[in-house]
């Protein structure tokens, strides 16, 4: 039972018990906490990410599953094992990408990756993985003149080489340009359908949004909310209705046509938000708008209720969730401009007001 | 064996292709080899200064391996995370270590090999003019002694100290011991108190054992012998007890 390395477990059905299980963990530094009583799960086959603002205990939490440094209480289970006492056992069975760094300096990536993989019993072909992060092009030359976005690529594929059934991605997307970032999405995509178990961190909510299974949001070590991207934004909603139609309509006709208690803003010249009356079901809510548009013959566009994950993010983490600067990887646009055009691409389902509050600045 | 063997590989050739490692193992001694004994500048006290030269160059060499090479080496992967990554590698800290020994030693073979040529053609006696045998395996001894104190100083510094700073003190330790050393200048020429320190230190105890067996081919004195072993215990224990893989 101690081989983890057969991948019989790979194929694990859902029920099986989970990979990897972190269990009311507790990190200190001297007299800081970094994180405190963090439980979570995941299964193989899904991605989690570890959600939250820099500082938020995200490293190292990752840090206790790699088996780098103990917890001060709580636990920690990988497949099935505890990841410092069974180091050896479990080491061939993982893939570690450090948040940076981890490389040595003078040597090419074709170089680096043969070497790991002479680590491992049955290891990826290199030449092949290196193709597929990418880097063919650069193969040869030395680490420390790669640029932030390849040196990323690099520890990837060094992540992947050993066949690895559970992944630590310490902010993998970090510093990748906009095709990087394409290709690092898809080799996680891959891994998940495959059966590997990923867990990865990230400040950024895009990114965590597009990659995840199961999203754990974190700040000051503790968890403020998980579940999918779409629960999540769900859970936070606050009920409000958006939508696009002429500039200057009569808001407090339609308020009341919406019902008792309802109100309505033009938040720019055409763009509304409707907060419908408590406990009012979405469905109706939308009906009554679009027969009250209907009626004067104007257009409805752009209707959305809930929540982006963004919003929901800023909305729990409350003033403390301000995006990090994201560098040079040409999606600070997306997180710079909440409500941009980015969100209008999706139209959720809200799970009704199941924390009627104001969302924004809730928590702060 | 595969790992190993991989990673033994991947230690050799980052030593070889990289410049400075190559001047400061073979080049520095060489040319000290050649200077000084074209150049008598130095007190070696004997009319073919090449037969005090060739057993304190060896010593010289063997320090600027097993400390020096290995030290910056080893703080530079240390400061760049490859410590820590290759933690979560199932190439494990045991095998790493033996790399890294099977390394040093390999260098040093080829720096013995250069230098005792370079030292023949320049007329070098084993066992001095007086032709006294030549005790190569307490020399040999000696410089495994001395291979494994070095190595552990250098562990030390690069375990303990950030990338650039241990450089500097690795860097800043070889010339202090090169110059009390008694490799390129007699104990005998220092003034009293500092003969006493230099004395106790690993560098005078390997030049002196191997300016005896190679030099004038008398015995390893129990002193040096003392020194040597201190030294070669000690060193890795605080290295082992001090270093931070992160």
């Amino acid at each position: 039972m101690n081989d983890v390395t057969t991948p019989t477990g790979s194929a694990s059905a859902p029920g099986d018990s989970p990979t990897v299980v972190c269990d009311r963990v507790v990190i200190r530094y001297g007299d800081t906490l970094a994180v405190d009583r963090l439980s979570f799960t995941a299964r193989a086959g899904e991605v989690l990410a570890l959600l939250g603002p820099n500082g938020a205990g995200k490293t190292s939490t990752v840090e206790v599953l790699e088996g780098y440094r103990r917890v001060d209480s709580g636990s920690v289970r990988v497949l099935g094992l505890d990841p410092r006492d069974d180091h050896a056992v479990l080491v061939p069975a993982i893939g570690v990408m450090l948040q940076k760094g981890g490389v040595y300096p003078m040597l090419g990536p074709a170089q680096v990756l043969d070497l790991f993989s002479r680590y491992y019993d049955d290891p990826e072909d290199p030449a092949a993985l290196l193709d597929q992060v990418g880097l063919g092009p650069v193969r040869r030359t030395p680490w420390r003149r790669l640029s932030g976005g390849e040196q990323q690529r690099l520890s990837l594929a060094l992540a992947l080489v050993g066949r690895p059934r559970v992944l630590f991605l310490d902010e993998p997307t970090a510093g990748v340009d906009p095709e990087g970032r394409i290709v690092v999405r898809d080799i996680i995509a891959t891994q998940r359908d495959r059966g590997v178990c990923v867990i990865l961190t990230t400040h950024e909510l895009a990114e965590a949004e597009r990659l995840a299974d199961q999203v754990v949001i974190i700040d000051h070590g503790r968890t403020l909310a998980e579940g999918s991207p779409a629960e999540l934004a769900s859970g936070t909603a606050d009920g409000s209705v958006r939508f696009t139609t002429d500039a200057g309509i009569d808001t407090a006709a339609l308020a009341v046509a919406v019902g008792p208690g309802a109100t309505l803003v033009e938040e720019r010249p055409g763009a509304y938000r409707l907060q419908p009356p408590p406990g009012a079901a979405s469905p109706a809510v939308v009906a009554a708008l679009a027969g009250w548009l209907a009626e004067r013959n104007l257009a409805l566009g752009d209707l959305r209720t809930g929540q982006s994950l963004e919003e929901a993010y800023l909305a729990i983490t409350g003033s403390r969730g301000e995006p990090e600067p994201t560098g040079p990887d040409g999606e600070a646009d997306a997180e710079a401009e909440p409500g941009g055009g980015r969100r209008a691409r999706r139209t959720r389902r809200a799970r009704g007001a199941r924390r009627a509050r104001g969302a924004r600045g809730a928590r702060s | 064996m595969r790992p190993l063997v991989a990673q033994l590989r991947a230690e050799v050739t980052m030593i070889v292709t990289n410049g400075e490692t190559v001047f400061l193992t073979l080049g520095i001694p060489v040319v000290f080899l050649l200077f000084f004994s074209a150049v008598h500048v130095l007190p070696t006290g004997t009319k073919h200064p090449v037969d005090f030269l060739v057993p304190g160059i060896l010593a010289l060499a063997i320090m600027s391996t097993a400390m020096t090479a290995l030290g910056i080496g080893t703080g530079f992967e240390r400061g760049y995370g490859v410590l820590k990554r290759l933690g979560a590698t199932p190439l494990g800290r045991p095998r790493l270590l033996a790399a890294k020994i099977m390394s040093v030693i390999a260098i040093e073979l080829v720096q013995a090999a250069v230098l005792v040529a370079v030292g023949y053609a320049l007329g070098w006696t084993p066992g001095g003019p007086g032709g006294a045998g030549v005790l190569v395996g307490s020399a040999i001894g000696a410089m495994v002694l001395g291979t494994v104190a070095f190595g552990g100083v250098g562990l030390i510094l690069a375990g303990t100290l950030k990338p650039l700073v241990n450089l500097a003190v690795v860097n800043g330790l070889f010339v202090v011991l090169l110059l009390l050393g008694g490799m390129l200048i007699p104990l005998g020429k220092l003034p009293g108190w500092l003969e006493g320190i230099a004395k106790v230190l690993p560098a005078s105890a390997l030049a002196d054992a191997l300016h005896g067996t190679l030099g004038h081919g008398t015995a390893v004195t129990a002193r040096d012998w003392m020194v040597l072993v201190v030294w070669a215990v000690a060193a890795p224990i605080v290295a082992g007890l001090t270093f931070r893989w992160e």
